[in-house]
Order: structure tokens, then C-alpha cells, then sequence
């Protein structure tokens, strides 16, 4: 074990070289200005039709329920919305603003708008080619010939994504408070925010909504975050592992992830789709209270699936590289 | 500095197969302290396969490894300690410099500072570009560095797969001369190659190897004397030249891939080199203008034929 911090040294050292970090930094710095921008431009054209934002709700709970009535609306379609018309009754109920702009409120929603797709596709970017890089080099030869077990090798590459999957998440987030408190201010940290609503079919169950400081529930959609994005992290190794190309690697999983937000989109036909992982990313949805893709889905049931998606993504990766023989 | 104890690398029994297709059968070598030792066989015998067996790169099916007395497959990091390899080319991260290469290789060893790492570099002389992105190295400097990878953890049996595979003739030349000084050291030296010039220059003994089976193994010129010499023919006219060399019966013919590398105009022939001053004036004398006679190298293909007994498949 005296060898492991110098082998995740070595992997990070790796990763650093590679300018993959470089890379993701960047593409926040110019996506960040752009959603705060279109945002603002939101929030101002708001400001000019309503003076009070509880006209601005009212005449939102107004048209949802023009759609209600609606006989063309389909019936999933109408659940959604019958919630979403709930949840602004009970911000008027309680005076609160749930979209009043500033620093940190932009970062929760960039978060929870980007946990299915856009912090997997940064994970990937960074981890696809953790090992099917080294196998399309050949320097896995050089890495497997040393003194040191295999395992020890997977798990210093583990430990490096791991930790680069952790600052991903927290500069995502530090750049959008940044970037969008130049424009909203950088204030909202003690802001209300309701969470704690549960699903009991069609019908939003308030008995137990409460609200948290808004830095909080930043802080809880973050560890959430991190979560969903390890797990992507996890099953990303294990995809480089068992595939020889990088970008075979990269295509597989890129399109099972685009195909959970697909079928999340389909929503409640095909039950059995919520034991796929990619559907289960969008943990922050159960906070803010959004309905589930599928019926019957819950915060603790998608950690749980997740959890054993990444177990099994581990087990395989492990037990692949440690035995498989290097032939190219 | 030749030892007579136990040997640095002793293979028993190795065999490997994939999808029972036996690709390494039954090998059984060893190696001793200060030994250079070849490995030799066309291209697809099992030579590579063997090699990774050697390193734990690919499990065996069967038969053991031993470096140093520590059994690779259930030891590893015992013994591929004294072991340094360069498998097929020397892969290195392109994206860092030949130091942070070395860096990385060294965290992965005991006891390999960064007074060894300038050591090792010295010794490849690499001083001047080491701190270079490696992608500006050229192939001779990469696996130079590759073998300054190697060298790092002092090892006591370096392998080298077909170390000069891309290397023009002063890099060869280096490399010759670089082995020998490893020797000296009391290194053992496992080289493979399926060019027998080459081993004949670098190896004390060798190893032939053919469809996974080691078909003869030993000091190489009791093995050379056994080969058959060739000899090439240029004439101004082919094909009368081609019809009189073959009147006498003791010359053969011989199709080989030496015919690939010739040009098209030269003849190559199995023949007794006593019969080659006769053959020449027999010819002269019949009015065939001779261009060129030379006496071709024993190749790796006609150790094989002689070995064998059959034509070499391509």
C-alpha cells in the first residue's frame, strides 16, 4: 500500500498533462456567460410585464391550468403540471420568490440543468480514456511490466478520476457564482428554498416540505451532483477497460447517458426502465420537487440503483483488468 | 563476471493457448547472470506471446517463470523487480517530457531517486533533450529512452524485443555496442529479433523458434555451421545463365525471400562453396557474361530450411 499516493501521483500527473482539466475549465468559462446572459435577458423580460413577482406566479398558475382543461394533453402530461401548479401555490401561500435572481440561485438551477447530460459529458471527457488511451499507446505494457499489482493500477487511476470528478464539481459551481453574481449579484445564500416534497402518484405530498437556506440546498444538489457524476465515473472506467478504442469508448457512453434522458422524456409507458442507470442521474429533481421521469421513482430508490450500477461497474472493471491478458 | 548459480530467468514447460490454438508450446530456457541470450524466429512463431508471458503481461495456460527464484505469476512484485523491458516498441507519454517519463516510471519502483534518474539518462545520453516533450524525439532517442526506462531500477535481466527495429545503422551500431557494456556489467540480456545478422552480432546463445516451439537451441555458430551456404548470380542474359547453373545437379534453386529484398535480375542458389570457382569458368566458357557472384550471408530462412528441413512459410 506504501506505492499507492505515488501511483494516484502518477495518474493525476497524467491527467493534469493531458490538459483535459485545461479543457473543462474552459468550456465552463465560455458556457457559464452565455446561460448567465440568457438568463438575464429572462429575468428583465419578465421585469417589464410584471412589477410583482406574485403577478408574475399567478399568471403562471393561470396558464397551467388553461392546459389542464385541455382535453388534447395527455395524461402524463397533465400530472407534471397539475405538481408543477401545486408547488407555485405554495410559494404564493408562503411569500416566496422562487426565482428571484442572484449568484448563487444561478448556480443551483445551471446544476440541476446540467446533471443529466452536460457534468457526465465533463466526466467522460476527462475519464473515457483513462485506460483504453494507454492500451491505444501501448504504454500499458510499460505500466503493467513494473513491480506492481494490477489492482493497485486501477485503483490509482480510480482515486485520480475520483478526485478530478470532486474539483469538476466544485468549479462548476465556484465559476457560475462567480461569472453570474457579476450580473445577479452575489447574494441569495439565505434565500428559502422549499425541498422535501415527496411524489404519491399525481398528487404532491407538502406534509413534510420545508424550507432550507438556499446555500444549503446548493450544497445538497452539489453532493447529489458528485454522486451521479462518480457513478458515471465508475462505469466510464469500466467502458475503458473492456473497450480497446478510446472513441468506441466514448461513443458507448455518451449514448447510453443520452439515451436515460430520452426515455426519461418518454416517461411512464415502459415501467421497467427506471432500473437503467442513465435514468436515475437526475438526483437534484427530487429535491426541487420535479416529478419523476417514472412513476413510482424515489430519491433513496435511485441512490440505490445508481449505487449498484457503480458496484457492478467496479466488480467488472476490476476483475477484467486484473486477469485479462495484454495481446495488441 | 559469468555465474555459475542459479539462473536469472529459468522457463519451464511455458505454453499459452488461445482458443485452443496452441501459440507457445512447451518452452523450457534459462538465462544466466551476464548471459545475451536470443530469441529468433520469423515473425508469428510465438516470440512476442513468449516474451509477455516473461513480464505478466498474458497469463500462461500452463508452466512456470521464475526471475531470480520468484515465480511471476503468483509474485509479481517480486520478481519483475529485476526485471526492466521493452515490449515490441518503446511506448512513452507523448504529452510529457522524456524526464517526466522517466518520473513516473520511477514512482513505480523502490528506492529510484532522482540521482539515478540522471544516471540512467547519462548512460543513454539523452542529457540535452531530456526535458523536450517526447514528441519532438526522434524514433533513435525514443528508444533510447525507452531503455533508459528500463535501466532504472537496476534490473538484472533486461528484455529488449526487436530492439532495433527502426534504427538506421549508427543506432544500431550504438545499440551493439551498448548490450556488450551491459554484459560486461553482469546484466543478462534477453533479445529477440527475426533478423539473424543481428543476433549473430549481439548473442552468445540462441534460441530458434517456429509455430511456437523452440526447434533448436545453443551457441550460434555451431548452429551456423549447420546452415547451407547461398550464393547470387546476376547474368547479362538471364535466362541462358538460369539454364546452365542448373545442369549441375548440386545447385538448388532457391525461391526465398531473399528474392524480396534482391533485385529482380539476381539469382539466388543453394550451392558448396568448393564447386563456385569451377561453376564461374564452366560458364565463362560457355559464353554467358557473369555480372556479379557474391556469396550471399546465411540468413535466418536458411537456418531454418536446414533446421526444418522444409520451406519456411511466409
Amino acid at each position: 500500500m506504501r506505492k499507492l499516493p505515488a501511483l494516484v501521483q502518477n495518474e493525476v500527473l497524467k491527467l493534469w498533462l493531458k490538459k483535459r482539466f485545461v479543457v473543462i475549465v474552459l468550456i465552463l468559462f465560455i458556457l457559464i456567460p452565455i446561460f448567465t446572459y440568457a438568463e438575464h435577458k429572462v429575468v428583465s423580460n419578465h421585469r417589464e410585464h410584471f412589477a410583482d413577482w406574485r403577478n408574475q406566479i399567478l399568471q403562471q398558475i393561470a396558464d397551467l391550468e388553461n392546459t389542464l382543461s385541455s382535453d388534447r394533453i395527455p395524461e402524463e402530461w397533465k400530472r407534471s403540471r397539475r405538481v408543477a401548479v401545486q408547488q407555485l401555490q405554495y410559494y404564493l401561500n408562503h411569500d416566496i420568490n422562487p426565482s428571484e435572481p442572484s449568484g448563487v440561485q444561478f448556480s443551483r438551477e445551471f446544476l440541476s440543468n446540467s446533471i443529466t447530460l452536460f457534468i457526465p459529458m465533463l466526466v467522460l471527457a476527462m475519464g473515457s480514456d483513462i485506460v483504453s488511451g494507454e492500451r491505444t499507446t501501448g504504454t500499458i505494457k510499460m505500466l503493467l511490466t513494473r513491480p506492481v499489482k494490477r489492482w493497485k493500477i486501477l485503483l490509482s487511476k480510480l482515486c485520480a478520476l475520483t478526485l478530478y470528478v470532486s474539483l469538476t464539481i466544485a468549479v462548476t459551481v465556484i465559476l457560475c457564482y462567480l461569472i453570474s453574481g457579476f450580473v445577479f449579484g452575489y447574494g441569495g445564500w439565505i434565500t428559502p428554498v422549499l425541498t422535501g416534497f415527496r411524489m404519491e402518484g399525481a398528487v404532491i405530498d407538502s406534509s413534510s416540505v420545508h424550507t432550507v437556506p438556499q446555500w444549503r440546498f446548493l450544497l445538497m444538489q452539489a453532493g447529489l451532483c458528485w454522486f451521479s457524476a462518480m457513478i458515471v465515473a465508475v462505469l466510464g472506467l469500466m467502458v475503458s477497460v473492456l473497450i480497446r478504442s478510446t472513441a468506441a469508448s466514448l461513443v458507448t457512453m455518451m449514448s447510453a447517458i443520452i439515451a436515460g434522458t430520452i426515455l426519461s422524456s418518454m416517461s411512464s409507458s415502459w415501467r421497467s426502465a427506471k432500473y437503467l442507470f442513465s435514468v436515475n442521474l437526475g438526483l437534484t429533481g427530487y429535491l426541487e420537487g420535479t416529478p419523476p421521469p417514472i412513476e413510482g421513482m424515489t430519491l433513496p430508490f435511485s441512490l440505490i440503483i445508481l449505487a449498484m450500477w457503480g458496484a457492478a461497474g467496479l466488480f467488472v472493471s476490476f476483475r477484467v483488468f486484473t486477469k485479462g491478458d495484454i495481446l495488441n | 563476471m559469468k555465474a555459475s548459480h542459479a539462473p536469472v530467468l529459468r522457463v519451464k514447460d511455458l505454453h499459452k493457448s488461445i482458443q485452443r490454438h496452441m501459440i507457445v508450446d512447451k518452452l523450457s530456457f534459462d538465462i544466466h547472470s551476464g548471459e545475451i541470450f536470443g530469441f529468433l524466429g520469423p515473425n508469428g512463431a510465438g516470440k512476442t506471446t513468449t516474451i509477455r508471458m516473461l513480464v505478466d503481461l498474458i497469463k500462461p495456460t500452463g508452466g512456470t517463470v521464475e526471475i531470480c527464484g520468484h515465480n511471476v505469476q503468483r509474485n509479481p512484485e517480486r520478481a519483475l523487480k529485476h526485471v526492466g523491458c521493452i515490449v515490441e516498441n518503446p511506448e512513452v507519454y507523448n504529452y510529457m517530457s522524456g524526464w517526466q517519463n522517466l518520473e513516473q516510471f520511477a514512482r513505480m519502483m523502490d528506492g529510484v531517486d532522482e540521482e539515478r534518474i540522471r544516471e540512467v539518462t547519462e548512460i543513454v545520453k539523452l542529457e540535452d533533450r531530456i526535458h523536450d516533450k517526447v514528441k519532438t524525439y526522434s524514433l533513435g532517442m525514443r528508444q533510447r529512452l525507452g531503455i533508459a526506462q528500463a535501466l532504472l531500477g537496476k534490473p538484472k535481466l533486461l528484455i529488449l524485443d526487436e530492439p532495433t527495429n527502426g534504427l538506421d545503422p549508427k543506432g544500431m551500431k550504438e545499440l551493439r555496442a551498448f548490450v556488450h557494456s551491459l554484459a560486461d556489467e553482469g546484466i543478462s540480456l534477453l533479445i529477440s529479433s527475426h533478423m539473424l545478422s543481428e543476433v549473430q552480432m549481439l548473442c552468445g546463445r540462441v534460441a530458434i523458434m517456429d509455430r511456437g516451439k523452440i526447434i533448436a537451441i545453443g551457441k550460434i555458430e555451431d548452429l551456423m555451421k549447420e546452415a547451407a551456404g547461398y550464393v547470387n548470380w546476376r547474368f547479362q542474359e538471364m535466362d541462358k545463365g538460369v539454364a546452365e547453373l542448373c545442369r549441375d545437379p548440386r545447385i538448388i534453386l532457391r525461391n526465398g525471400p531473399a528474392r524480396d529484398i534482391l533485385p529482380t535480375d539476381t539469382i539466388v542458389v543453394a550451392m558448396p562453396e568448393a564447386i563456385i570457382a569451377d561453376t564461374i569458368a564452366r560458364l565463362s566458357s560457355r559464353g554467358i557474361g557473369i555480372l556479379a557472384v557474391c556469396q550471399a550471408e546465411p540468413t535466418l530462412e536458411e537456418l531454418f530450411l536446414t533446421l526444418t528441413g522444409s520451406e519456411v512459410h511466409a
